[in-house]
């Protein structure tokens, strides 16, 4: 380049200095990273493709009213969805009001060094393995008390606490503070402040992250293989026995060697990932509408 | 306690500041050497004042200088700063408001308080009034506390056909003056406001000191304000804040400068720094 040629400096349209390298390194990171998106998208697509094409030609009324096949009959799948819900229950009940309470002391009295140590330990037993979990219910109640839907529900609660808990820490961190100055500024005690005004402001992120925690555990079988697996595969209500769950059945049934059973978990895979799947779409919608009434409409 | 400075005598203070109609004849608060500190830096010091019944007092002072802080003390929510702490006295008609044995949740009970930013509940504009009388056991004719409340805020001709729906869609005017009947809905003694106006529109601001004006007959009230024009239109007393530097040089805090009637201190202060401030040569 000549310095005696002489440039108009409000040019926009020369290139200057990297400006072309700038461009090009721009270039391809975006690619690089729609490139990821797309596999990522791919990928799931490829599991729900795969289950949807393998398992939807099984699924009829039958599949959801009639309990496991004894032999060779064609069987359903009713007795784990009623295992599966009643346990999944339960471990609803015992973990959500435990995981709001933690999330009410780290968020609203806990000093900052107590706080930030309750979140480290919410979230080193939310990397627990659930197999793990599993291992302790089993340890600690299974041996010498024998399986039971309780023991089951038990290991899932253990597994929802730290997740609805984190969950829940975290939205009553996102209400603000001039709310609570607002109630406190009336006389309104503490605990009644938190009551009425701060749970109330969150409960749509509380409903959301517990939705999220259930459609987590929904699928987890680890635990449960320990816990509630050696089952009659009768419909049954008796929680103080092992009861069939619908991944412990997905799991025995694609272990057989039949082409039934094997179709079976295919189709019973399906029905679990439509309830992850719907689970997910009522927590997204909770959340959208909630944030609305936040902002007044 | 330092023995330089010097004790108010709020009594005496009380009695001179008194109007014709009596007003001001009480001492509602008596601050005396009070200290308030951060994580132990010193953010006001040294403050003794006395406020009068049904007045309305102003702070002002430059941007940092503590009346938010000092505000905060009266109703003490400081307490709720991890970290901040509060030395020397305050009584509330001759009662330590920070004695042993005194709940801060009582303390507001009385001591109602209004912010910068309105505030309201993400709830209906009916539930925002009621929301403290019903906790607080004021159970009886909330339909009526309701609606006189908005009355005496000037608020219950624009909202009383839509007292169901939720308060955040009121205008930030309207807001503003559903969280002055928030307050006063709690039967307080004392109003505390911190800017209330700061982020209103001029129509909205002459809307709230003319409920000031009103409810001065009935309330203490103690504002802070940036607008010394505001201060002169609406306060019987002006107490002037200012910024000092440390002598040792680890920092600054506020110090109150002068107090006296709103008139003195605009035409005639007594101290230099609040000559410059209200005539504008400050800084
Ligand atoms: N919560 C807090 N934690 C730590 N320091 C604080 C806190 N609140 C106020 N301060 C400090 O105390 C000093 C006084 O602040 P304050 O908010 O009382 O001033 P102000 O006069 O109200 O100012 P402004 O006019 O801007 O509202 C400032 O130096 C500020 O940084
Ligand atoms: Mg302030």
């Amino acid at each position: 380049m000549s310095s005696a040629q002489i440039t108009d400096p409000y040019d926009i349209t020369a290139s200057s200095n990297n400006l072309g390298r700038r461009r090009r390194i721009q270039k391809l990171v975006s690619f690089v990273a729609i490139l990821s998106a797309a596999l990522a998208v791919a990928l799931l697509a490829l599991v729900l493709g795969t289950v949807l094409f393998k398992g939807l030609s099984q699924i009829d009324t039958a599949f959801f009213t009639k309990p496991a096949a004894l032999f060779g009959e064609k069987g359903g799948i009713a007795d784990a969805l009623i295992g599966s819900a009643l346990i999944v229950g339960m471990a609803m009940i015992m973990a959500v009001p435990i995981a709001i309470l933690v999330a009410i002391y780290i968020a609203e009295y806990a000093g900052p060094k107590a706080a930030s140590f309750f979140r480290v330990m919410l979230d080193v037993l939310n990397g627990v393995p659930a197999i793990i979990v599993g291992i302790f219910i089993y340890g600690l109640l299974v041996v010498g008390k024998g399986q039971s839907a309780i023991y089951g529900a038990m290991a899932l609660a253990i597994l929802m606490i730290p997740m609805v808990a984190r969950a829940t820490q975290e939205i009553l961190e996102l209400v603000p503070r001039h709310l609570r100055e607002a109630s406190l500024a009336l006389g309104v005690p503490r605990w009644r402040t938190v009551y009425s005004i701060v749970l109330p402001t969150a409960i749509g992120g509380i409903l959301t992250g517990v939705v999220i925690a259930v459609a987590r555990v929904a699928g987890e079988t680890a635990p449960l293989l320990f816990t509630s697996s050696i089952t009659q595969n009768q419909i049954s209500f008796d929680i103080h026995n092992a009861l069939p769950t619908l991944p412990v059945r997905i799991f025995t049934l694609s272990e057989s060697p039949s082409p039934d059973d094997q179709a079976a978990a295919w189709a019973a895979a399906l029905v679990l990932i439509a309830f992850v799947l719907v689970m997910n779409i009522v927590a997204k919608v909770i959340a959208n509408r909630k944030r609305r009434s936040l902002e007044g409409g | 306690m330092s023995m330089t400075t010097p004790r108010i005598d709020s009594g005496k203070l009380g009695e001179l500041a008194a109007t014709p109609d009596g007003r001001g004849a009480e001492t509602v608060f008596a601050v005396s050497d009070l200290t308030v500190s951060y994580s132990g830096n010193v953010a006001l010091k040294g403050v003794d004042l006395a406020i009068q019944k049904n007045f309305v007092t102003a702070f002002i002072g430059p941007s940092g200088c503590g009346k938010s802080t000092f505000i905060r003390c009266f109703n003490r929510m400081n307490d709720l700063v991890p970290g901040a702490r509060v030395d020397g006295e305050v009584l509330y008609h001759g009662r330590d408001l920070y004695g042993a044995n005194v709940d801060p949740v009582e303390v507001r009970r009385r001591i109602g308080m209004v912010f910068q930013k309105p505030n309201p509940f993400p709830k209906s504009i009916y539930d925002n009034i009621a929301f403290g009388p019903r906790i607080l056991g004021m159970k009886q004719d909330i339909d009526e506390r309701v609606e006189r409340t908005l009355k005496h805020a000037a608020l219950w001709d624009e909202v009383k056909d839509r007292l169901k729906e939720n308060a955040l869609g009121l205008s930030g005017g309207q807001q503003q003056r559903l969280c002055i009947a928030r307050a006063l809905a709690v039967e307080p003694d004392v109003i505390l406001m911190d800017e209330p106006a700061s982020a209103l529109d001029p129509i909205s601001t002459s809307r709230i000191e003319d409920l000031i004006h009103e409810l001065k007959n009935e309330y203490t009230i103690v504002i802070v304000t940036h607008n010394m024009q505001q201060a002169a239109r609406v306060a019987d007393k002006t107490a002037f804040f200012s910024v000092e530097l440390r002598e040792d040089g680890s920092g600054r805090h506020g110090i109150l400068v002068e107090y006296d009637q709103t008139t003195k201190v605009f035409t005639n202060p007594t101290d230099k720094r609040t000559e410059d401030y209200v005539t504008g040569r400050f800084g």
